[in-house]
């Protein structure tokens, strides 16, 4: 009991961490990118100074993200006159929070067995394994669409809550844009779950440890190709980035519905968003790009094409498998960054017919071509 | 009155989109593709130490491709004693959009040409726009404006008046068209030779 408490709250802390960690990092990386991509050098003379000496850490700009945390912590916290103000004041959180708790279910690493891992702990763990997800739900992607359609609910708050009535409309441009790409959203991984036959992603993440067509590793972009880029295009139009963020269009709605907020509450806005980035990466990652694991391995070792395998040890497993999560998660980033940095922003009529006339029938398309050939292999039988 | 029926005008490229750009995927793809072949040249050079960026770090990195009559820090011409040629007449002074220029005169008569002389003359860069007026307006051509304005950011707002030594000295010009007679000598109006 103490022992299942204490491996879930070692897995929660460095989730929090993790997720944290990429929230800021993801400023400096978004910067230094979008910079690198347009032949500028992008923001560095944010410098820290060693005390008593003369030194001044610049470190390619990766203060400016703390410096940016100053500076919303430290500005004035107007509020406009709404008599709503217990919307004012959650409407921040109730944003912030479900983007933390997606995190819950998403596997990032294999199977943890802390009794091989650290031998003095071996007799109080009795040989219990942990699957390193913080929530082993078998309802794992229900969840992570359940939770995303929490922070539709505080966009629109946001939006009513200021009292403005153009802010009251980017909330209500962003609402309807939201719930029109988490439906979109669900629609393109049910070719996967028919695929996987299970949504729990960890489950999902195992599967995907074999072997398809023969040489490919048997990852979900080998088996649904045009799922996995409707998945993504319907991933970043969720989370309102470029091309599709017009609700909080820079140069022309000032924030849309974050315009009345300040400091703090907006820099909890712009937080949000950025794990929400990492977010989108972590559930692609997890569902198309083979989770945690290399190609071709598994919790043992690696498991080549040719029979050929290479059996590694525990540590060197766990370590491999966090390391690949990070990096791949960090790919789809840079992916969701250069994308940003480089398509020009939709109109929000083409915005919403993007996604009803165009992306849902071709969601169901791909769902019924999958339908149509897992069909077909089980030999024609339903 | 007859109708007449607009025609539009021909443009040099097609207002409708093609099969392939309405595709919109290959457009986009081909897009992405210029922009990360960007990023991956960018990245390269920066990962082998040259620099892979077109940004010039100012103010540690100047250009060097300034134009011959940009405006920039101002030199005060000297005569050939090396006093400057300003008659404190206060033009300059008054010309300026942003008041930047203060001017104290000075009496010496001893010259007969130019009795008046600045005993101060400051110029505050923090709010200089570098128009030139006080080049256009100046009677005399005791001040001018040099192409680059070297070392031009400061941390500290008061560091940013020059004042008669610096701009005197800095970039010594002299007009060789004025030849000055000795001090108190015949009297010479001063102009082209």
């Amino acid at each position: 009991m103490t022992q299942d408490l204490s491996v879930a709250l070692v897995f929660i802390v460095y989730a929090m961490g993790m997720l944290i960690t990429f929230g800021t990092v993801l400023t400096w990386v978004e910067r230094k990118q979008a910079a690198v991509m347009s032949d500028r050098i992008g923001a560095n003379r944010a410098y820290i100074r060693i005390p008593f000496t003369q030194v001044k850490l610049v470190w390619w700009g990766l203060f400016h993200g703390i410096a940016d945390g100053l500076k919303m912590m430290l500005k004035e916290n107007f509020q406009p006159r709404t008599y709503d103000r217990i919307a004012y004041a959650i409407a921040p959180w109730v944003v912030f929070t479900p983007v933390l708790l997606v995190f819950a279910v998403v596997p990032f690493g294999g199977t943890l067995d802390p009794g091989r891992l650290v031998p003095a702990l071996a007799d109080w763990f009795h040989g219990r394994t942990y699957p390193m997800q913080i929530a082993r739900l078998d309802a794992g992607l229900l969840v992570v669409f359940a939770f995303s359609g929490l922070t539709i609910i505080g966009t629109m708050l946001a939006g009513w809550s200021s009292a403005n009535k153009f802010s009251l409309l980017g909330g209500l441009r962003a609402g309807s844009q939201m719930i029109s790409y988490e439906l979109v959203m669900g629609l393109t991984v049910l070719g996967l779950i028919l695929l996987f036959g299970s949504i729990d992603l960890g489950a999902i993440v195992r599967r995907q440890s074999g072997i398809a067509l023969g040489f490919l590793p048997a990852w979900g972009i080998v088996y649904q190709p045009f799922g996995a880029l409707l998945f993504l295009t319907a991933a970043i139009a969720e989370n309102k980035r470029i091309p599709f963020d017009l609700p909080e269009a820079e140069s022309e709605l000032i924030a849309g519905y974050y315009t009345e907020y300040t400091s703090m509450k907006m820099g909890l806005f712009m937080f949000a968003e950025f794990i929400e980035i990492a977010i989108v990466g972590a559930l692609f990652t997890t569902l198309f790009l083979g989770g945690y694991n290399l190609p071709y391995m598994n919790d043992s070792g690696f498991a080549f094409p040719g029979g050929a395998t290479i059996a590694l040890g525990h540590a060197a497993v766990v370590v491999i498998q966090l390391v690949t999560f990070l990096v791949k998660v960090m790919l789809v980033c840079s992916f969701q960054i250069l994308v940003r940095w480089s398509l020009p922003r939709f109109r929000y009529d083409q915005v919403l017919s993007f996604a009803w006339k165009f992306m849902l029938p071709l969601a169901l398309a791909n769902l019924a071509v999958t339908a149509v050939l897992l069909w077909s292999q089980q030999g024609g039988r339903l | 009155m007859t109708k007449v029926s607009y025609r539009r005008k021909q443009y040099w490229n097609e207002p409708t989109l093609s099969l392939w750009e309405q595709a919109y995927l290959p457009e986009i793809l081909r897009g992405l593709a210029i922009t990360s072949t960007v990023f991956l040249r960018n990245m390269w050079r920066w990962v082998t130490g040259r620099k892979g960026a077109l940004t010039t770090y100012y103010p540690e990195e100047t250009r060097a491709d300034y134009s011959p009559i940009n405006r920039g820090k101002h030199v005060l011409t000297q005569r050939p004693d090396g006093s400057p040629q300003c008659i404190a007449c206060n033009m300059c002074a008054t010309v300026c959009p942003a008041k930047v220029i203060e001017i104290e005169a000075g009496f010496d008569p001893a010259d007969a040409a130019h009795p008046k002389f600045p005993i101060r003359f400051e110029i505050d860069y923090s709010r200089c726009i570098f128009c030139g007026l006080c080049v256009e307006a100046c009677p005399e051509d005791a001040i001018r404006m040099a192409k680059e304005t070297p070392h031009l950011p400061s941390a500290d707002r008061h560091d940013m008046w020059l004042g008669l030594e610096e701009l005197l000295a800095w970039n010594p010009q002299r007009d060789v068209a004025k030849p000055y007679p000795a001090k108190g000598g015949a009297d010479n109006t001063g102009g082209p030779a």
